[in-house]
């Protein structure tokens, strides 16, 4: 009995459970999709999280082929470290850049398309021929733990590479630090330098112009205007400028400035009899302002502030 | 359900990687579309592996692991060092030796 046991727990599988068929179904299409999504999304951080999750569904394919340590591996190294420092050079790169969707090399897309269809036939034709109807299986090899199995050939058969890995990584940690290090070759500059050789060169002087001084706005993303009415680029900053995250809103102010010139031309003009009678005191605009009952009142060459005072130099005037 | 199921998806995401790198112009993304073809070949590791039934395709797959983990490193620094000195990490940009 026990022989026969033996015999049917080493005998070749030839198919899986339902549940890891089940798994499988549901899994494998969001793998593929994560897939896509990391190769054609637009924005890099899109891309990012696709792969990650493309990562975590491989990491369940590990747990379900029996891989069980590598399966956490995954998830602690791949989803974990790997993305994370993606993430984090995303970052540094600035996240805001989307790829642009023109094509620099005529034909790229329709190349590519073709070399993909081509490999991929390849590939899963090289699956086909290779197929063999039955597996072993891990129960054997999985007897005594995963994690044991593992343990016992690393560092017997492969202890010679573990080493190596262990220079290798200890290599790409120095190389990294080493790459992105900047070494200061020359004294920073003092203060008093730098005010010095701005006197110097005659440059900016005085502190930055503050933003949207000019404008209707006064947010940091909106350039104040020169009085010409043509935006400044000295008040904004220049990261806001590189991102392209400037607000130009120069035309709505020079539209609103055009209207209210235009509104003050008309006003001026429509009393054209009385403006052209004015003192030499009087004020135009707020004789503009009540030129429907001002005709009379023209000879108000004192000019004092308030209607009352107005009025009884128009009466004077009459007398 | 065969386990070759889990190569076929391995071929499909391994070209879909490759795919990436030929299409794709930002260095970050051409440096994901290669690891989703390292995981795509380990997948293939860990399948194989379970069809012959002993676990050496594991430790390929963990040895494959590791040296994508330093190769992420450096690779990252380097992209880091070109937008540095050339402020884009477009590998359209990174066309001379020289800036």
């Amino acid at each position: 009995m026990s022989t026969l046991t033996a015999l049917s727990s080493l005998a070749a599988e030839t198919s899986t459970s339902g549940g890891e068929a089940a798994q499988f179904w549901i899994l494998a299409p969001i793998a593929v999709a994560g897939g896509l999504g990391t190769v054609l999304m637009r924005r890099a951080v899109y891309s990012a999280l696709c792969l990650a999750g493309t990562m975590v569904i491989l990491a369940l394919f590990y747990l379900a082929n029996g891989a069980y340590f590598l399966g956490v591996v995954q998830i602690v190294v791949y989803t974990g470290a790997v993305m994370m420092l993606f993430l984090f050079v995303l970052m540094l790169v600035g996240v805001s850049a989307a790829d642009s969707l023109k094509e620099t090399l005529k034909g790229q897309r329709l190349i590519t398309a073709g070399f993909g269809l081509g490999l991929g036939i390849l590939l899963i034709a090289g699956i086909g021929q290779a197929s063999v109807g039955s597996f072993t299986g891990l129960a054997e090899a999985n007897a005594q733990g995963n994690v044991q199995g593992l343990a016992s050939l690393l560092f017997t058969r492969y202890m010679v590479a573990f080493e190596v890995t262990g220079v290798l990584l200890t290599v790409a940690a120095v190389g990294a630090t080493m790459l992105t290090h900047r070494e200061k070759i020359e004294r920073s500059k003092s203060q008093r330098e730098q005010s010095e050789e701005r006197v110097k060169d005659g440059t900016q002087v005085p502190p930055l112009p503050a933003p949207g001084v000019y404008a209707r706005h006064n947010a940091v993303d909106i350039p104040g205007l020169l009085p010409d009415g043509t935006p400044s680029p000295l008040t904004v900053s220049a990261t806001l400028q590189e991102r392209g995250q400037v607000r130009e809103v120069h035309h709505e102010a020079m539209g609103s400035l055009a209207a209210l010139e235009q509104r003050t031309a008309d006003h001026q003009n429509r009393p054209g009899s009385v403006s052209g009678a004015l003192g030499p005191g009087a004020r135009p605009e707020r004789e503009s302002n009540r030129g429907e009952s001002g005709s009379t009142r023209t000879t108000d060459a004192t000019g004092t502030a308030g209607d009352d005072g107005d009025s009884d130099g128009a009466e004077e005037a009459g007398k | 359900m065969s386990p070759e199921n889990y190569l076929h998806l391995s071929a499909l995401l391994f070209t879909i990687g490759a795919c990436g790198v030929l299409l794709r112009r930002n260095a970050i993304v051409v440096f994901m579309s290669i690891e989703l073809m390292l995981n795509a070949a380990n997948l293939a590791l860990v399948t194989f592996s379970r069809m012959h039934g002993n676990l050496d395709g594991q430790i390929m797959a963990f040895f494959v692991m590791v040296v994508a983990a330093a190769e992420v490193v450096v690779g990252l620094a380097i992209i880091v060092m070109v937008y540095r000195s050339r402020h884009s990490a477009s590998v359209d940009d990174a066309s001379l030796m020289k800036l």
